[in-house]
């Protein structure tokens, strides 16, 4: 078969994808781009599933971009393909249906893919769902119903988002993990029960310290001794990255594929974006997954441009997070260490955790109201001793900020 | 573009802006009818502390980190340079309050979307209501470098 060959390839179409696309022509208007996506979808927000299935989206409000987007940007989208390999000796991408594309600068935006758990008999449960696409969501909607009880494994984001879109519609939901409070990864004790008394006055029942022992096609027996019926399971126990397309052409990869601050992976002209990476945490200092939607935007955009022969550099990664249940919200940025300031309040909270003078990260429970202004310093790395640090601990504000920053921040164009 | 800046040293502090931001939304014709008794929320806010005062609403940022992070694409830069958001596609995550670094987005009342200034392009005024009554010039609107 002939070889199309393109500009730009960028295999993956979601977030970072997208993202790429508007680097490379804010930079290159007329470079020929190939999209190669596997799902079929025109590209839609990935985290908006649990959306769709409240009911608070639909599918066409789920475009991530305007309908005319691939024609306008000069994209060549080919949907519902998968990139099988690489060869960057030769600057090709081989794809499921036999074709191959040729190009000059190639975007690994493949994202990740979840995976089950070693349980036995997991195999012998039909009614059995991940929650990571559009084509995840719509195949559980098909199973919902109002008499079925739906059992969770996995008390991160994506298990209670899902448990957030389902609850109205089926009879019950449980949710069962191995660690001792919900949303482990962003969430510390006290957080945690303010949003986990949100979800029990849904009806929802949590297993908590607890894994699954042993599946049967209706039920799971708890390593506890204690046994939960279910109609429906939702596998959400965490996620692999995509890193294949790379790591079997020879590129450096750990638990993702690494990227620089340009995007770009160790092989020549290939760069790589969004969920299927690992880049380097500032607030950490280490090399992280930071698999979450701006995140994924940032490295992609940063991706397109350099691509395309522009100048970006991105290296201000950072965890941030904002979630919320049923009206409950959290607000997350950086890391948990060093010293804390701490409001407890019933229903709300915040930690404001300080290190080697700067904002490391905080925590915000039913506090959203201005969280960005935490969120840059923890960003920027903004020495405190330029702050007014106890106005900041009582409400994020730019009063905080001297008269000269604020001039910098309100009295130019930013 | 033309963009809203604040001279803080002329801000008295009075808050006029916040609730002529909140009556431009109404579309209504007499602001006390509008406003009188009622919780407003305005997306500019004044900041007082001590003698100093000074108002922050969207800046419009060339490089806007809430359109980057917007998970549902509701948020978008028009080719006037504003900052619009879409809500009819926003799901209310609130991942734009969470990274505007000048706090100037934030939760709608019904708690189901974000808001955020968008110059009056959206509502009857065209042009921004905050600065057109402003007492003292401490918020204008205007081309700077």
């Amino acid at each position: 078969m002939k070889t199309q060959i393109f500009r730009y390839v960028i295999v993956g179409n979601s977030t970072a994808a997208a993202a790429a696309i508007e680097g490379i022509r804010e930079t290159d208007g007329e470079g020929s781009i190939a999209v190669v996506g596997e799902e079929k979808h025109f590209v839609y927000g990935r985290p908006l599933i649990s959306y769709y299935l409240l009911g608070a989206t639909d599918a066409e409000r789920m475009r991530y971009r305007p309908a005319d987007f691939y024609e306008k940007m000069k994209v060549n989208a080919m949907l519902g393909v998968r990139a099988e390999k690489t060869d960057p000796a030769k600057k090709m991408v081989r794809l499921s249906d036999g074709k191959v594309l040729g190009y000059e600068k190639l975007l690994v935006a493949t994202g990740s893919r979840p995976f089950d758990p070693p349980v036995k008999g997991i195999e012998s449960v039909k009614e059995r769902f991940h929650f990571m696409t559009m084509d995840d969501a719509l195949a559980l909607e098909k199973a919902l119903s109002p008499e079925k009880r739906v059992l969770i494994i996995g008390a991160g984001l994506i298990g209670l988002k899902c448990l957030e879109g389902i609850a109205a519609r089926v009879k019950s939901v449980a949710v069962v993990d191995m660690a001792g409070r919900i949303l482990p990864s962003i969430l510390d004790e006290y957080g945690a029960a303010i949003v986990q008394r949100t979800l029990e006055e849904k009806g929802a029942e949590f297993y908590l310290s607890d894994s699954v022992a042993e599946l049967e096609s209706d039920a799971a027996h708890l390593q506890s001794g204690k046994t939960v019926p279910f109609d429906i399971l939702v596998v959400a126990v965490g996620v692999r990255p995509n890193t294949e397309l790379v790591k079997d052409a020879g590129g450096e990869t750990g638990r993702g594929i690494a990227v620089d601050e340009r995007s770009r992976t160790s092989l020549p002209d290939v760069y790589a974006a969004g969920d299927c990476t690992e880049c380097f945490d500032v607030t950490s200092g280490q090399r992280k997954i930071l698999a979450l939607l701006p995140n994924a935007y940032l490295q992609g955009h940063c991706a397109g441009v350099n691509m395309a022969g522009g100048e970006e550099v991105f290296d201000n990664a950072a965890p941030f997070n904002s979630i919320g249940f049923f009206g409950t919200h959290v607000l997350t940025a950086g890391s948990y260490s060093g010293e804390r300031y701490v409001e407890k309040g019933d229903n709300a909270y915040k930690v404001l955790f300080t290190a080697d003078g700067v904002l490391k990260g905080f925590i915000l429970v039913n506090l959203p109201e201005r969280a960005g202004i935490y969120t840059s310093l923890v960003r920027g790395r903004t020495p405190l001793a330029e702050v007014d640090f106890s106005l900041l601990e009582r409400a994020p504000e730019l009063m905080a900020f001297s008269a000269g920053a604020r001039r910098e921040k309100l009295a130019r164009e930013v | 573009m033309k963009r809203i800046y604040v001279n803080e040293k002329w801000c008295l502090g009075c808050h006029l802006c916040e609730y002529e931001c909140a009556f431009a939304a109404t579309g209504l014709s007499d602001m006390a009818k509008a406003l009188k008794g009622k919780k407003i929320y305005p997306k500019i806010t004044v900041e007082d502390g001590g003698s100093v005062h000074f108002a922050v609403n969207c800046r419009h940022c060339t490089d806007a980190i809430c359109v980057k992070s917007c998970i549902s694409g509701a948020l978008s830069k028009g080719e006037d340079g504003v900052v619009r958001i879409d809500k009819n596609k926003c799901v209310g995550c609130l991942t734009c309050v969470l990274v505007c670094p000048f706090g100037a987005v934030m939760p709608a009342p019904d708690g189901h979307a974000a808001m955020k200034c968008q110059l009056c392009t959206d509502n009857a005024c065209g042009t921004p209501n905050c600065v057109a009554h402003c007492p003292n010039n401490a918020i204008v609107y205007e081309e700077r470098p």
